[in-house]
């Protein structure tokens, strides 16, 4: 029988894990004004480094804590190294965007090296209880506490005792006015990410133990957990940061108990958007403050972008047309028509992220949309194929437009974060709301491709309905672009309080862009439900979003034709080297990190 | 004959600065009022509280006898006021002609049909449609951003279809007027339009700016070159620290005592000399 004092101990312990993960994530965004996506990863490491020493080398666990922080805290220099220095002084969102590509690479080593399989990893610490109340807290609990506790204090005492801290109290306020004075900010930085990293490492270890349990998906949660923390607490408030944390695992921990734990997640995802649409500052800011990012998310590298021919888009489309009719070669049929697909997500992302500026890293929820309307209209009101997919690209715009519209006030990364956030939401629902979606056993025997009578399940002709809508699609894309529409949304992209000074209503434009987005990538959802002929809640993933949004900046933020060439290229790519998925992830994020780094404008430019 | 723009004791607080303190100013339709005052004295903070960019504290702003206090920027552009910005604000990814051509963004109207409550609808499935009265509104809006940049003679004309960032300061300062003047404004805010120009591009400019108002337009300007301010103006406004401290014509504000210790206390003058701003 749980009580609420167990209920309550369990939320402080979990919100005291989050506050490890928290606190180094608002340390990191006071100094660097970055969202280190790659902390998670980092605290994956921590809980890895931990396994390996307390099972393959017995040590004791001091001595694990201690190489657990060392190979963190190192862990995170590089990633400052990596992804933040060569970028100083590009769009706020380019080592934004770099953080997951070092994430993505870290998450996929930890995959090759230690498998997908979860490993126990078993506390050695006594096995003591102690009653308080009707509950129990045990010897793990009381080390988690004391760690939040012994760190939160080190921390406060560095940041306000040592000179190093003032170094990164005064970085924190103002980067160049600290450099005019002296202070080498490379270092303030290295220190940061290496106290993070340290604190995200211990905090991997000491969950992994908590639970008996870790693997290499736990990165990824743990990210979006210490994000959500930090956005309750306010966006690089540290005691902000602790408070949020304790607050979050509450919140989780008592909606668990009220609703069950699949709804752990749906709990946190609810509060950061409640959080973000409401106190986008933090619960702590004062309600006036002006927000303090003043510029949009673009990642917009001035250039001139490569024009292609429209006669070599023409033969392009008819080459690709003919291919079928060559014979023996199914299995490049059947790449290509991935690529087709995931090129409709890619111009769908192109628009809204690139043309827009708003950079979703939630786009794959779309897909799930438009997958589940058309699939539950054709089989539970029984629509017929050709009607169900259309209609499902109408709802996936009209739905997922509703779901960011509190988001539209949001600029830069509070975007990215919603977008995220809404992502995890819609996933989640899927997952509990069974009397329509089936819940996790998922929709099964989905009807075919077909129009009428006419069968369109074979591979040729799958091929030639993904192409032909593909065309579609495109050929809408670029009339919107075309179209005054195509320069009220840059304008909003470039700056949108001068955009507003003359008379653009973001709200309204924000809304036409992420629907005509939705009903594109809605219906490459439709589609490849009836395709696969099975979907789950887990069929696209945050993963999709990531690769969508690796496409959309290889063929350059905005570029209708860069986003079909960077689809094709990472479907195809792969493929031809016949990686399995785990280095084809890390190729993926390599890539994203190259990009970002080298190319930030792609290979076709940015419009 | 009311106002064309009529501020009451508007103020406005950051803090403890009180940036703009009790600003009242009535301008007439067709005058030419300039605000001049030191560096910090609060004259963008009064352009951002008419724009919409902020919103005052206290007090009262009405264009042509509506409150505009409050309402959001995009609204009080809709009912015909223009601005620029002090530090010029251009869509740096866009081309001269699309930079214009957005300043015209409020005067589509086949584009923007007038359905109510399904407008956004309505204006994506016509911009997909595009029917003629479309094609013909879209192409009279580019003949005349071709005509507007067409009035800085050869500074922008060659470069229509450049991307803003390409542009030199003085050119991005130009296109931000060109787009400006592209709303058709009743009221015209201009913030510094001659900042960082040498001596012949700002006569070029003053020559402009004075063309405008010969063509009757109303405008509105914050300009620290006192030559150019009393050459042009109707009226001027002299603020410091927040408050007006002189008003009426250009003359009499020039030899206001309290204009010339503020300009001479402080030492922000502007590019003008001391001897212009003292007779």
């Amino acid at each position: 029988m749980h009580s609420f004092i167990d209920y309550t101990v369990n939320g402080l312990i979990i919100g005291n894990i989050y506050a490890l993960l928290a606190v180094g994530l608002a340390l990191i965004f006071g100094v660097s004004h970055l969202i280190n996506f790659a902390h998670g990863s980092v605290y994956a490491v921590g809980a890895y480094v931990g396994w390996t020493c307390a099972t393959l080398l017995h040590t004791p666990l001091p001595v694990t804590m201690l190489i657990v922080v060392v190979v963190c805290a190192l862990l995170g220099m590089a990633i400052e190294r990596i992804g933040l220095r060569p970028l100083a002084g590009t769009a706020r969102i380019a080592p934004l965007l770099a953080t997951i590509g070092i994430a993505l690479v870290l998450d996929q080593i930890l995959q090759i090296v230690f498998t997908p399989d979860p490993r126990a990893l078993a506390s050695p610490l006594p096995e003591w209880r102690l009653r308080v109340g009707g509950g129990t807290i045990g010897a793990l609990d009381l080390l988690i506490a004391a760690i939040g506790v012994t760190s939160a204090a080190v921390l406060f005492g560095f940041l306000r005792f040592t000179k190093l801290g003032w170094a990164v109290r005064a970085t924190a306020q103002d980067r160049d006015a600290a450099r005019q004075m002296g202070v080498d900010t490379d270092a303030v930085n290295r220190t940061v990410f290496a106290i993070a990293s340290a604190l995200g490492g211990l905090s991997g270890l000491l969950v992994g133990m908590y639970f008996n349990h870790i693997d290499p998906s736990m990165s990824f949660q743990a990210t979006l957990k210490g994000v959500v923390a930090q956005v309750i607490g306010g966006m690089g408030n540290v005691p902000g940061a602790i408070a949020g944390s304790l607050l979050l695992g509450l919140t989780e921990s008592y909606g668990v108990a009220l609703f069950g734990s699949s709804y752990r997640n749906l709990f946190s995802f609810v509060l950061l958007l409640l959080i973000l649409v409401l106190r986008p500052n933090g619960l702590f800011a004062s309600a006036r403050a002006t927000p303090p990012e003043p510029l949009t998310g673009t990642l917009i590298a001035p250039g001139r972008p490569l024009r292609v021919p429209g006669w070599m888009v023409v033969a392009a489309i008819i080459a690709s047309a003919a291919l079928p009719l060559v014979p023996g070669i199914p299995y490049v049929l059947q790449v290509l028509t991935n690529a087709w697909l995931a090129a409709m997500l890619a111009i769908s992302l192109t628009l809204v992220a690139g043309t827009l500026g708003q950079v979703s890293l939630g786009h794959a929820a779309l897909l799930l949309i438009g997958a589940y309307a058309s699939a539950l209209l054709a089989l539970d009101r029984g629509w017929p194929v050709w009607a169900s997919i259309p209609a499902a690209g109408v709802l996936t715009a009209v739905i997922g437009t509703a779901l960011v519209a509190p988001a539209f006030r949001l600029r830069s990364h509070y975007v990215s974060i919603a977008t995220l956030g809404v992502g995890e939401i819609v996933g989640l629902v899927i997952l509990n709301w069974e009397s329509l979606t089936r819940g996790p056993i998922g929709v099964t025997n989905i009807p075919p491709l077909s129009v009428g009578p006419i069968d369109l399940d074979s591979p040729e002709r799958g091929y030639w309905v993904c192409l032909g809508v593909l065309v579609l699609l495109g050929l809408m894309h670029a009339r919107v672009l075309s179209s005054h529409l195509g320069r009220t949304f840059r304008a909003i992209r470039d700056d949108d309080v001068a955009a507003r000074a003359y008379g653009i209503s973001l709200d309204r434009y924000k809304a036409i862009g992420f629907a005509v987005g939705g009903f594109s990538a809605g219906i490459a959802g439709g589609i490849s439900a009836h395709m696969y002929s099975y979907i789950n809640n887990e069929t696209f993933t945050s993963a999709v979003s990531i690769v969508a949004l690796t496409m959309v900046i290889l063929g350059g933020m905005g570029n209708l034709l860069g986003a079909v060439l960077g689809a094709v290229a990472l479907t195809a790519i792969p493929e031809m080297f016949r990686f399995t998925a785990e280095y084809r992830m890390l190729i993926y994020g390599a890539v994203l990190l190259v990009l970002i780094r080298f190319r930030p404008q792609g290979v076709l430019g940015t419009v | 004959m009311t106002a064309l723009l009529d501020l009451q004791g508007v103020s406005r607080n950051f803090g403890g600065v009180r940036a703009v303190r009790g600003v009242s100013l009535t301008q007439r339709q067709g005058e030419f009022l300039s605000i001049i005052g030191p560096n910090g004295a609060g004259k963008t903070t009064l352009f951002n509280l008419i724009g919409g960019q902020d919103v005052p504290d206290e007090g009262s702003i009405a264009l042509d006898g509506v409150p505009i206090a409050g309402l959001a920027p995009e609204r009080i552009a809709a009912m015909g006021l223009a601005r620029t910005f002090q530090h010029g604000r251009v869509f740096a990814t866009m081309s001269v002609r699309d930079n214009v051509l957005v300043g015209a963004h409020h005067r589509l109207r086949a584009a923007k049909p007038r359905v109510p409550g399904l407008g956004a609808l309505a204006e994506l499935a016509v911009a997909l449609l595009r029917p003629p009265s479309v094609a013909r509104e879209e192409l009279a809006l580019r003949q005349e951003a071709e005509r507007i940049v067409a009035m800085f003679g050869e500074r922008l004309t060659p470069r229509l279809d450049q991307p803003a960032f390409s542009l030199s300061y003085a050119n991005r300062r130009r296109v931000e007027i060109a787009r400006a003047l592209a709303l058709k404004p009743k009221l015209l805010l201009l913030d510094e339009p001659t900042a960082g120009m040498n001596e012949t591009e700002t006569a070029e400019m003053a020559g402009i700016i004075a063309q405008l108002k010969a063509a009757g337009q109303t405008i509105l300007l914050i300009e620290h070159k006192l030559d150019l301010v009393m050459r042009l103006s109707d009226q001027v406004i002299a603020m410091d620290d927040g408050s007006v401290i002189a008003s009426g014509a250009p003359d009499a504000v020039r030899r206001d005592p309290a204009v010339i210790e503020a300009y001479l206390g402080h030492s922000a003058l502007g590019d003008a000399s001391a001897g212009e701003a003292v007779p």
